[in-house]
């Protein structure tokens, strides 16, 4: 369907299965093609793609900044870079590794997995991908401005939260909190346009047969992540037209000099913040949906209560800011409500990973990739949401937070879950998007270093939180008891980098050397897998029918279709 | 290889000699009243934790070693197709709510025990004031009462970064009330083993109580980001005896003594300090030293040399390391807000020893 045709595919293609790329050759062709598409697949691994080498670029990042760490006192970087480091690290893994990602995930599967052609709006799919890719190299261009590369520019350096009254022109010289500003602005715009665009497909563009309650559950978990875009960045954006109002208009919102709040901020950004929390984590679960079911070779156990597990974690994930903010001298009214409505979120989190194990037992758990990175994050979030409680409690929190505990603690939330997600969504969709198997051998070396590297480089940091290590510091002082916590983290890192490096090196080798998949590699059971790998440009010959939540299996299985339990 | 990239290594500086100095700030091991009611919550919430993540890794660790596939053979038959049980989903909705009710208890009592407790009159008041990268401290002394029969309070004496307070016995009428407050962007007070942090917010007054039950030098951070140097805002707290604590408001309260005649080096720096714009910026009680406007834009030096460090708890006070200061800030704190007075090194000698005088 490119370029919106209206024809019937039927009389105008022919399938052959074909990679993005490959049909005319040149490299000029390659990217004519990429940057004039409006398909929904290109433009979904082109979202993948960019968050990949944004990751790969606030990974390095963060490199540095656990070197300048492993040890007290160290010069490696100077503060002022160092501040620079951690802000970009943190701004671009939230909005530029994260939500393109899991927007690609979006783009590439939910049109295909409701059985649709493309996104309801292919060309306003296509503008929300080119605002983020500009803004985020907008965003990189800091590095070059004003005192240039080597002194680390005019990068941000306000904390990816940019606390007023740091970001005001009284503290925040230069423009380094205006390319912060005006790209994250710039990007909002475009998460609005693809959240809508994701509402829609949903709601208006299934195939015949399915209704809302036989709807992938990663379908689902993508519409509420969707309303929650829609709900969560205009605050965001709103207060950072009032910062640019301040910085250029002389407004005086956070401008504490002439009596504006400082507080003020922390609300508009947490009540973006904090739900921005579930839409990262919530495509996680997402994947863990459809993957666990498939290796378990089980449905999904309580369809239902997921769904409404997704909506219930949106709902309280609304009223929960201010638990960012337990420490800001809140009354101790507005610290107990905080405190437990947080606690609350607890719940339905609950109920998932109850029902992933519940999915798996009594199951035939097949230990592919995809599975086990599944695994490895029931662990982690595990702890993750554990330590999530630990924080809720408003008096630890008044001890954790700012602590390096919750740098542990958001890690584990951020990598532990979805970026092993991330990892699960690559090695079980890769075949489908490029017709070749990822690499099963290059595949476990990147499991097991990225597994052991992430918690030799995340567990310790709880550690040193609890004894009293603020987050956010350039340095140290020796004989604080930080060291060797500290260096285990840094040790650490090492093995992280070296699993990226083997899944990259698998992404590309297996482009080209993989093994050929087929239509349908992991025996699985929903709509994308009934149609060739890759799908041709038209998603599916003919538009399928529906009859249940498992509308392959009810093929594979004539003698007991699902539909007969419904 | 990594040593080599430390160029300049402080370490903890001793303070008095009859001082234990704790360096562990281990939120664990509390030695006063609030941190102590905040332990008591976290060690409970931290068992139900353990306890949730040992149950739940084990059916983790159970399905995965009970359930896996015996190859492909094995796959060819499907297991049951179970869609979901009513009433296990219900047990495991109902038990983490009742769960979460026993947190919230515990939760929202702490939280009213420690932010609602009513100090007593006779508490000490310290203001604490946040400023990009050093805390200014100005202890408050009763000055009668209002008409309402409030109590009204004014400055007694002002100090920096180390704040001195007395301990007490557990059954202590003598807190000390910290007064938060920031002139320029969001600081937080944090010493973990006394009580957990309080943001210090401009145009906000936060408070925040300490009640330490043993003597001894706590170590503490800035811990909201706050620019530059918030690695090096670091925080002394210095628990005394209440008779070494009063000699020390006696010795704070008194003024300086001008540097002795024979001392030609401090006598001569005095002059140079004098001569240059140090005095916009620091305060010597009782000179015209006052920091424009009466304010106070660096550390009040008036007892400088009886504090046992400088650059907010950077660098013992030694002349070699006030020297190098003096030479360049920057070069000890990167970023620092003081400028580089370019100093030629007699005048750096001077005011280094004229600046030790300052008992």
């Amino acid at each position: 369907m490119a370029h919106g045709s209206s024809t019937t595919p039927e009389d105008d293609f022919v399938i052959t299965p074909t990679r993005p790329g490959e049909e005319k050759g040149s490299w000029s062709s390659v990217i004519q093609d990429l940057l004039f598409t409006v398909d929904h697949k290109k433009l979904g691994l082109m979202y993948i793609g960019s968050g990949l080498i944004f990751f790969v670029i606030a990974g390095l990042m963060a490199a540095a900044i656990r070197l300048q760490l492993a040890i007290p006192n160290a010069h490696f970087l100077e503060p002022d870079v160092f501040n620079r480091f951690f802000t970009m690290h943190g701004t671009a893994m939230v909005f530029l590794v994260g939500m393109p990602i899991i927007f690609g995930m979006a783009n590439y599967l939910v049109p295909l997995m409701v059985g649709a052609r493309d996104m309801a709006f292919p060309r306003l799919n296509a503008f929300g991908f080119w605002m983020f890719f500009f803004s985020a190299w907008f965003l990189y261009f800091s590095y070059f401005a004003g005192p240039g590369l080597y002194n680390a520019g005019s990068a941000p350096d306000v904390g990816w939260f940019a606390y007023s009254p740091l970001t005001s022109k009284a503290f925040s010289r230069g423009h380094s909190s205006d390319y912060w500003t005006l790209a994250l602005l710039a990007s909002g715009v475009g998460s609005i346009a693809t959240a809508i665009n994701i509402i829609v497909t949903t709601i208006s563009l299934r195939c015949k047969g399915m209704t809302l309650g036989r709807m992938p559950l990663f379908v689902w978990t993508f519409l509420v992540v969707a309303f929650l875009v829609i709900i969560a960045i205009p605050p965001l954006s709103a207060c950072q037209i009032m910062l640019l109002l301040d910085r250029y208009l002389g407004a005086k919102f956070f401008d504490t000099q002439a009596g504006g709040s400082a507080v003020l901020w922390q609300h508009f950004f947490w009540i973006f913040g904090h739900p921005e929390v579930y839409i990262l984590i919530l495509p996680g679960f997402a994947a863990m949906n459809e993957i666990v079911p498939v290796f378990s070779r089980k449905p999904i156990f309580g369809y239902p209560i997921m769904v409404g597990a997704n909506v219930m974690i949106a709902f309280i994930s609304l009223g929960v800011w201010a638990h960012h903010m337990f420490t800001v001298g809140m009354t101790s009214l507005g610290n107990s409500f905080f405190a437990i409505s947080t606690m609350l979120v607890a719940v339905p989190t609950g109920i998932k990973i109850f029902n992933w194990i519940g999915t798996m037992y009594g199951g035939k758990i097949r230990f592919e990739l995809p599975m086990l990175f599944c695994i490895a994050f029931l662990f982690q979030f595990l702890i993750a949401g554990l330590t999530g409680v630990m924080l809720s409690v408003a008096p630890f929190d008044w001890q954790l937070s700012d602590s390096y505990f919750v740098v542990a603690h958001f890690h584990y939330v951020l990598i532990g879950g979805l970026l092993f997600t991330i990892f699960a969504t690559i090695y079980f969709w890769y075949p489908k998007c490029f017709g070749r198997m990822l690499s099963h051998k290059l595949g476990m070396w990147h499991f097991w270093l990225f597994t052991i590297g992430f918690h030799v480089t995340f567990f310790p940091q709880h550690i040193s939180g609890f004894l009293g290590m603020p987050r956010r510091i350039y340095t140290y002082e020796a004989g604080r008891g930080w060291e060797i916590w500290n260096m285990m983290s840094s040790l650490g890192v090492i093995l992280q980098a070296a699993g990226i490096l083997i899944f990259v090196w698998n992404l590309i080798y297996s482009y080209r050397k993989g093994k050929i998949a087929g239509d349908d590699p992991w025996d699985a059971w929903t709509l994308e897998w009934a149609t060739t790998s890759p799908p041709p440009d038209y998603n599916f010959e003919k538009t399928p029918e529906v009859r249940s939540r498992r509308p392959l299996w009810d093929l594979k299985h004539p003698d007991d279709p699902d539909w007969k339990y419904e | 290889m990594l040593a080599a990239l430390a160029w300049f290594a402080p370490t903890i500086s001793t303070l008095a000699a009859n001082d234990p100095i704790r360096p562990i700030a281990n939120m664990f091991d509390p030695l006063g009243t609030p941190a102590k009611m905040i332990h008591d919550s976290s060690i409970l919430v931290s068992i139900i934790c353990l306890v949730i993540f040992i149950v739940v890794t084990a059916m983790l660790v159970y399905v995965v070693i009970k359930f896996p596939s015996k190859g492909a053979e094995d796959e060819k038959k499907e297991p049951p197709q179970v869609y979901g049980s009513s009433q296990i989903e219900l047990a495991w909705t109902v038990i983490p709510i009742l769960i979460t009710i026993v947190l919230i208890l515990v939760t929202t009592r702490t939280i009213g025990e420690i932010q609602d407790k009513k100090l007593p009159n006779e508490a000490l008041r310290v203001r604490v004031i946040g400023h990009q990268w050093w805390w200014e401290l100005e202890y408050l002394k009763q000055d009668g009462v209002d008409k309402d029969g409030k109590p009204v309070w004014k400055r007694d004496f002002i100090t920096a970064n180390e704040l001195h307070i007395p301990v007490s016995d557990r059954n202590s009428t003598r807190p000390t009330q910290l007064i938060l407050e920031s002139v320029d962007v969001i600081h937080s007070y944090w010493v973990p083993q006394l009580n957990g942090k309080t943001d210090v917010v401009p145009n906000r007054t936060n408070h925040m109580w300490l009640d330490p039950w043993e003597t001894g030098t706590y170590l503490g951070n800035c811990a909201e980001y706050c620019g530059t140097q918030h690695a090096n805002m670091l925080i002394r707290v210095i628990v005394q005896t209440p008779e070494d604590f009063e000699k020390w408001c006696a010795a704070q309260r008194a003024s300086v003594v001008e540097p002795p005649v024979g001392d030609a080096l401090a006598v001569a720096g005095k002059k140079d300090y004098f001569a240059n714009s140090c005095v916009s910026c620091h305060s010597i009680a009782g000179t015209v030293s006052r920091g424009v406007e009466g304010g106070v834009f660096g550390p009040d030096l008036t007892h400088f040399a009886s504090r046992a460090s400088f650059a907010s708890g950077m660098a013992p006070i030694t002349l070699d390391n006030i020297r190098d200061w003096l030479r360049d800030p920057h070069h000890l704190k990167p970023g620092v807000l003081m400028p580089n007075m370019q100093l030629t090194d007699t005048e750096v000698d001077q005011i280094a020893a004229y600046l030790m005088t300052l008992k």
